[in-house]
This record gives C-alpha cells, sequence and structure tokens, in this order.
C-alpha cells in the first residue's frame, strides 16, 4: 500500500472524527454553561482557549462574545480547527482514495459536508444549536459504521482505525480537560457546581449510560475521569482507543517504533493518576497526554508515511 | 409512436446506419430493426436508465475550467455506432501497420537518423520540432518499441472512405469510456447481445498489463506496473484510477516515487521502498523529471530519465515518442510507412498543407475560408481555425498567425465527418462523429474491437472533443453475416 494513500486515509477517518468530537464538545460546552452560575465568571471565551485558538479569534472577530465564539468554532472555513474546515478536509482526504472505499462511504462523506456546510451557519440560535451538533454527530457515527461495515479490514482499514482512535483520545482528554477548566473558574468563585458538570461530560461523549452500569456508583469527579482514562471497554475512553491502536499497529508492517511509543504512553495512562488530584493537576496531567499523542502520531508518519530513499 | 427510419434523413454526410432514409445498411439491420420495434417513449426510458447507470457507476469527466466542483457524469448516447468486422480487418491491419512505421520513425530518429540522411525527411523539422528531446538520443527501449499506447482519430468523409485524422501517442486517453459504454449498453441493450456476435472489448486491461509487463526490466512474472498520474485535477483522472484498478497496478503520483542511488525507481509504501519495474506515465514528457526538463514541476520524480537511461525501469510511452505525434510529422507517414515497411499505406491520411513549405503556405493564404487550419503543437481541438465556420476577424487573424510562423501551422479540406442517429428529444437525429481507437505495441501487437465513438451532439456541429461538449457512442464491430 502507497504510504500517500495510507496517510490520506488516517486523515480522512481523523478529520471526520474531529468534526463529530468538536461538535461533541461545543454541545457538553453549551450546556455546562447552562448549569454553571454566572459569577463563576466562565463564558465563550475558554472554549476558544482550549481549542488553542486565542489569536485567530481575535483577528478575526476581537471581542466577539457567544455569536461569533459559535461561528467561529463551528462554521468559519478560515478557522483551520472549524467543524467545517475539518469536514472540508475530510472529504478531500476520501475524495482521492475513492478507489478504496466503498462508494457508499464516499457518498457518506460528501453528504455530511454538504450538511455541515448548509447548517453550520445556523447555530447562532441556541434552539438549533442541539440539533445541527447533533446532526453531525449521527452522521459521522454513520460513516464510521459502514467503513466498518462494509471495507475489507485489510491495511486501509486499520489506517482509518489508526486515525479515528487517535483522534478520539486526543479529543477525551480535550473534553476531560474542558470540565477541568470550567471547575477551577467556578473554584475562583466558590460556587462549585456539584457533580452536574461531570453528569454532562459523560452525556456528551455518550458515556452516561455506560458509565451507569459498568461503575455502578453516583457520578463522581474521581470516578468519572478514571472511567474516561482507564476503561479498557468503553469505546470513547482513552485506554480503549490505545487498546484499538494497538491492534492495528501490530497487524502492520514496520511496526515497531509505533507500537513502542503506544506501550509507553498506555503506561502513562494507567500510572500517573493519583488516587487523589485536584483540577489543576487533572488539567496537566491531559496537557501531558495530548504531547504523548502527538509523539504516537509522529511515530506512525515516520514508519509509514514518509520512508527514507 | 414507434421509431420510423423512412423519416431519418443523414442528408450529405455518410450516415454509419443507414445509406438513406428507410434504408439501413446490412451490418446495422439488425438494430435498425430492432430499434424500429420501440416507440419513442421506450427509448428515452432505456436513455435515462442509462444516465442513471453513469451516475451511479460514478463514470465522470473533469473540465479544467469549472474551479471547484470538477467532475461531470459522462455524456453518452444509447444508439450504438456499427462497423462491419468484415470493414473493421481492414482498419486494424492499417492501424497495426502505422504504428510499426511510426515506432522505426522514432527509433531512428533518436538513434542512427537513417531517414535524415537518404533525404526522406527534412531534418530541419526534426531540429525544430518542440517534441524531439535531445535527451533520448542514442537510447533503445525494449523491442526498439517507444509508442506502446496509441489512440488514432479516425474519421470517415461524404464517399465513405475512412482517414487517419491523428495519431495520438503522447498520452491518449478515452479507453476507460470506451469500456464503461460497453458495460452501460450491455444494461440498455441485453437482447442484442443474444442474438449477434458482437466482438468484445473488455480484455483491454489485460491486454494493456501484458503490453507493459512486456517492458519490464527484470524478467518477473509479475512485474511491479504503475500508472502514474498528475492528480485529481487531471480531466482523465477518472480514467487514469480506472486502468489502475482494473490492471491490479498501483496508482501513483510523482511524489511517490523516488530515484535512488542505485538510479533504480521505488514507490513508498507502508512496508518501505518497493522497486517498481514500468511506469504507465500519463502526465507529459515535460513533466516527467524536473532534472532533466521543468525545474518547477511538482509532478515529475527526480532522477526519473536517469533511471530510465540505465535501463533499470520502463516508460510507457517512451519519452521523446511524442516526436512523432506532430501535426507537420502526420503530413509525412504515408512516405514513412513506405520507407521503413516498404508497403503502401492501408489507410490514407486527409490531404495535409505543411505551412512550413512555401508553395502550400500561399495555398493555404489563398483558401483559408475552406480549409481547417490546425496548430502543430496543440491536441483536444484547441487553437484551430474551421474555415467555413469562422468568421471574417477570426480568418484574418489565423491569416496573421500563418504568416509570422509558418513553420507552426498546418491545413486540410473540411472533411463532411459521417453522422449516425442519435436521440435527441425523442428523436433519432443525424449527428456527426469520429473514431479512436486504441493500438497497443510491445512484444506483440493489438487493437481494440473497435475503439471510442466520440459524438458532436449540437446539430451540425464538428467539434467532437468531450471538452466541447461531444458525447460517446458504444461502438460495435460484428460479423457482417449475422447482422
Amino acid at each position: 500500500m502507497l504510504s500517500r494513500v495510507a496517510e490520506r486515509m488516517y486523515w480522512g477517518a481523523r478529520y471526520v472524527e474531529r468534526a463529530e468530537n468538536a461538535a461533541r464538545l461545543v454541545r457538553v460546552y453549551d450546556a455546562a454553561l447552562m448549569d454553571l452560575p454566572r459569577e463563576a465568571g466562565v463564558g465563550w471565551p475558554l472554549l476558544v482557549d482550549i481549542c488553542g485558538a486565542r489569536r485567530l479569534f481575535n483577528e478575526r472577530f476581537a471581542g466577539g462574545g457567544e455569536r461569533e465564539t459559535l461561528r467561529f468554532l463551528a462554521a468559519d472555513a478560515a478557522n483551520p480547527s472549524s467543524i467545517i474546515a475539518s469536514l472540508e478536509n475530510a472529504r478531500e482526504n476520501f475524495r482521492t482514495t475513492r478507489d478504496l472505499c466503498p462508494t457508499e462511504a464516499w457518498r457518506a462523506v460528501n453528504e455530511l459536508y454538504l450538511y455541515g456546510r448548509r447548517e453550520l451557519p445556523k447555530m447562532a440560535s441556541p434552539r438549533r444549536r442541539h440539533e445541527v451538533l447533533s446532526g453531525i454527530v449521527r452522521q459521522a457515527q454513520q460513516l464510521t459504521g459502514l467503513l466498518s461495515g462494509t471495507m475489507s479490514h485489510g491495511d486501509a482499514y486499520h489506517f482509518i482505525r489508526l486515525g479515528r482512535n487517535l483522534e478520539r483520545a486526543d479529543m477525551t482528554t480535550r473534553i476531560i480537560d474542558v470540565a477541568a477548566a470550567a471547575l477551577m473558574g467556578a473554584h475562583a468563585a466558590e460556587a462549585r457546581p456539584d457533580n452536574t458538570l461531570w453528569m454532562a461530560v459523560l452525556k456528551s461523549l455518550s458515556g452516561y449510560q455506560m458509565y451507569r452500569q459498568y461503575v455502578r456508583r453516583r457520578i463522581r469527579d474521581q470516578d468519572v475521569v478514571r472511567f474516561l482514562l482507564h476503561d479498557p471497554l468503553f469505546p470513547r475512553a482513552v485506554a480503549h482507543c490505545l487498546l484499538e491502536l494497538e491492534a492495528s499497529t501490530a497487524l502492520l508492517p514496520n511496526h515497531e517504533a509505533p507500537l513502542r511509543a503506544l506501550l509507553r504512553l498506555q503506561r502513562i495512562v494507567n500510572e500517573q493518576l493519583p488516587e487523589e488530584f485536584n483540577e489543576a493537576l487533572l488539567h496537566q496531567l491531559m496537557d501531558d497526554l495530548q504531547l504523548e499523542l502527538a509523539a504516537v502520531h509522529a511515530q506512525v508518519a515516520a514508519a509509514w508515511f514518509l520512508p527514507e530513499a | 409512436m414507434k421509431i420510423s427510419w423512412s423519416e431519418y434523413d443523414p442528408g450529405g454526410a455518410w450516415d454509419e446506419l443507414l445509406s438513406g432514409p428507410g434504408r439501413p445498411r446490412p451490418h446495422a439491420r439488425r438494430l435498425t430493426r430492432h430499434l424500429a420495434a420501440l416507440t419513442a417513449k421506450q427509448l428515452g426510458l432505456r436513455q435515462a436508465a442509462a444516465e442513471r447507470a453513469i451516475v451511479e457507476m460514478g463514470i465522470t469527466f473533469t473540465v479544467y475550467s469549472e474551479g471547484q466542483n470538477i467532475d461531470r457524469a459522462w455524456p453518452f448516447d444509447i444508439i450504438p455506432r456499427v462497423i462491419a468486422a468484415s470493414e473493421w480487418r481492414g482498419i486494424e491491419a492499417g492501424l497495426k501497420q502505422r504504428l510499426t512505421a511510426l515506432n522505426l520513425f522514432i527509433d531512428d530518429i533518436y538513434n542512427e537518423q537513417r531517414i535524415l540522411a537518404d533525404g526522406r525527411f527534412p531534418r530541419e523539422l526534426i531540429e525544430t520540432s518542440s517534441n524531439f528531446l535531445r535527451e533520448c538520443s542514442g537510447f533503445r527501449p525494449a523491442h526498439g518499441v517507444w509508442a506502446h499506447v496509441c489512440g488514432s482519430d479516425l474519421v470517415r468523409d461524404a464517399d465513405g472512405t475512412v482517414y487517419v485524422l491523428e495519431d495520438n501517442l503522447r498520452v491518449p486517453s478515452g479507453v476507460s469510456y470506451m469500456l464503461e459504454n460497453r458495460i452501460v449498453t450491455k444494461q440498455v441493450f441485453p437482447e442484442l447481445f443474444a442474438h449477434q456476435r458482437i466482438l468484445p472489448v473488455d480484455d483491454y486491461p489485460s491486454q494493456l498489463f501484458d503490453t507493459l509487463a512486456s517492458l519490464s526490466p527484470r524478467p518477473l512474472d509479475y512485474p511491479e506496473v504503475v500508472v502514474l498520474t498528475p492528480g485529481i485535477y487531471n480531466s482523465a483522472y477518472f480514467e487514469h484510477a480506472y486502468l489502475a484498478q482494473a490492471m491490479g497496478a498501483e496508482l501513483v503520483e510523482g511524489g511517490d516515487l523516488v530515484v535512488a542511488e542505485d538510479d533504480c525507481v521505488y514507490m513508498r509504501t507502508i512496508a518501505g521502498l518497493e522497486r517498481v519495474d514500468v511506469i504507465y506515465r500519463r502526465v507529459n514528457d515535460t513533466f516527467l523529471d524536473p532534472e532533466v526538463f521543468r525545474p518547477d514541476s511538482m509532478l515529475g520524480v527526480p532522477g526519473l530519465m536517469r533511471a530510465w537511461r540505465a535501463g533499470n525501469v520502463a516508460i510507457a510511452n517512451a519519452p521523446g515518442a511524442g516526436v512523432a505525434d506532430d501535426k507537420l510529422v502526420y503530413a509525412f507517414v504515408p512516405d514513412i510507412i513506405r520507407y521503413y515497411l516498404d508497403e503502401e499505406p492501408i489507410l490514407p491520411n486527409v490531404p495535409t498543407h505543411a505551412c512550413v513549405r512555401p508553395d502550400e503556405c500561399r495555398y493555404v493564404l489563398e483558401h483559408m475560408e475552406e480549409l481547417v487550419v490546425k496548430p502543430v503543437n496543440e491536441s483536444g481541438g484547441y487553437g484551430m481555425l474551421i474555415g467555413p465556420a469562422a468568421s471574417r476577424q477570426e480568418i484574418e487573424k489565423f491569416r496573421r498567425l500563418v504568416k509570422r510562423k509558418p513553420r507552426n501551422y498546418v491545413a486540410q479540406p473540411v472533411l463532411q465527418l459521417s453522422t449516425a442517429p442519435t436521440l435527441v428529444k425523442n428523436r433519432l437525429e443525424p449527428r456527426h462523429l469520429d473514431l479512436r481507437p486504441f493500438s497497443l505495441q510491445g512484444d506483440r501487437s493489438a487493437v481494440t474491437a473497435g475503439g471510442l465513438t466520440r459524438v458532436a451532439l449540437v446539430k451540425g456541429s464538428l467539434v467532437v472533443n468531450s471538452s466541447q461538449g461531444g458525447g460517446s457512442k458504444d461502438t460495435w464491430v460484428v460479423e457482417d453475416g449475422e447482422a
């Protein structure tokens, strides 16, 4: 399999997953804001910071509020991390690998992109917001299902699986980070919103029911974080994503270096969370995990996308 | 209302299916009889079914100037164009003869240059040709063959004579549409395939693979053959992907290939570098290797010419093969056939005036209103003048162009171009068409049975290029006795 084709598969899957997760992120933030007391001082600007896009936002919408933030994060093609930009990139990558994917998958990607272009600009309306974001999540899930159910699980599929799970693990750490950041803000105002926030986080990841079934405890921040990091069975938990990555990596040629990076990351995920932790430590740990995930990506790229002459 | 052939009038042109209103040609009788049993509405339904199939199969072509959304459905007419097998055998022999002679010519030009020394071809035409690549001199490709894939444009004049209009030896395209047209037609008229023998065309990809494999520098059962494409924005990208898939070859872009220190070509794969034996390239000569040709080219592979000259990789068509695909060289092809093969040409050329000769140039300038004037280095119907259809200003513009650079222009009489019944708003009307068969030459020669029929969908128009509003038809070669 050509390196270029492998790379496009990988990025195509990453961008679809990124669009889905960005939609989930905005959804949870929206819900969390409703639960936080106004005096907590947590507002939309924090979401821009979490996405690491403060400078670009200020250039494009200096002093903007809710409306501008949502436009920037969802429908602004000039923002490379917006949902629409991810959909556009996903489409471009799948377009050039159409011969390897089932035709329906290409059509689903195309439709998802067209849906985003049509609906995402309507997000400014708080009442439409949930519906539009859910539409993105649903169609992305549909594509994932199509690929897993109709595409041979050979090399090309493994690159899709790598891209999807790396992106998913990354976004789960960011969503945990959102909660940590919101709580830190709330702490400062001494108006801690109990555990409703963590419930919102679980719901944003479609993990509330699974948490109840498997953890069987009331919602408690420590347990939720552990569930989202360590659960080997929940598909959006970091540990599960890493197992998926490991399984696909082991089936590809030249897998030694990426596999080593993965095993190292699994160790960190399992060992670095202390019994007791506060939001600041959690924020630090999520930052570290994101850097480690970037290191895994670098190994994947070096092993398979950039063979040396 | 049933289809009535007595209302179909081909006018002054030669019609491929009927010799006059209500008079089908013998080889087309089975088809015309079948069509006459259908109503106009039924035909319309079958056309709609064909168009649906084309969208579902994703058969597209790409238009240059449309900016973002560049794929367009392939325009297709369901009424096949039928050729008698007895006539086809002559055309096939003529095409093989022509390609054989052209390959001997190219090999001679880049080596001994006997034809120049013997004064049978003007030396200055080679020396001033932009398609002559000095970098290729002294090289001998496998089997002495430079042009492995040739797409010839054939046209039929009003008296029924079939002429060769062009030999496309650089990166001829269209063969995938020939294959897809047949698949669609089988869905639209399955009953017609049951009752007569229509020569199959679907073995082309395997013949192409065999031709390419026969060029491999390494004697392997399964040499690594790749299709080199300029990428998704190229107008023929659909075809590049189609052929790669049909041959089981990798579809690569320039960046996928690398020439290592051993002067061999490798492709970058997830398992590391893999040696490439044969490159079926669909990029133009000057974009092949930025080290040799255009340093700004992003499409090519640095060092590719070095690897080719070292004999470590075969390139089809070979770099420099375009020297014989030039409208000036075209004028000499009958002489080239006589010189190398000592045979008379089986297929005639369209009479061609080369403006580089002063007396012919004078004639062209005086008769511009009656002639087709073509620049020698363009293809796809771009940049030409059709005298009878042109405005006074256009003719004056070409007069200036020809006077300024006579070497760059040739002129030909306007051919009537034959017609065939084409479905237009549920009615059958004559539309002009040409034919592009594809010939292969490696260790053996092969010609497709028929080829791609391109049809000008606009009434009276002679321009059949898909980039300029043309469509296509399936082409049937049928045994005469069975029709």
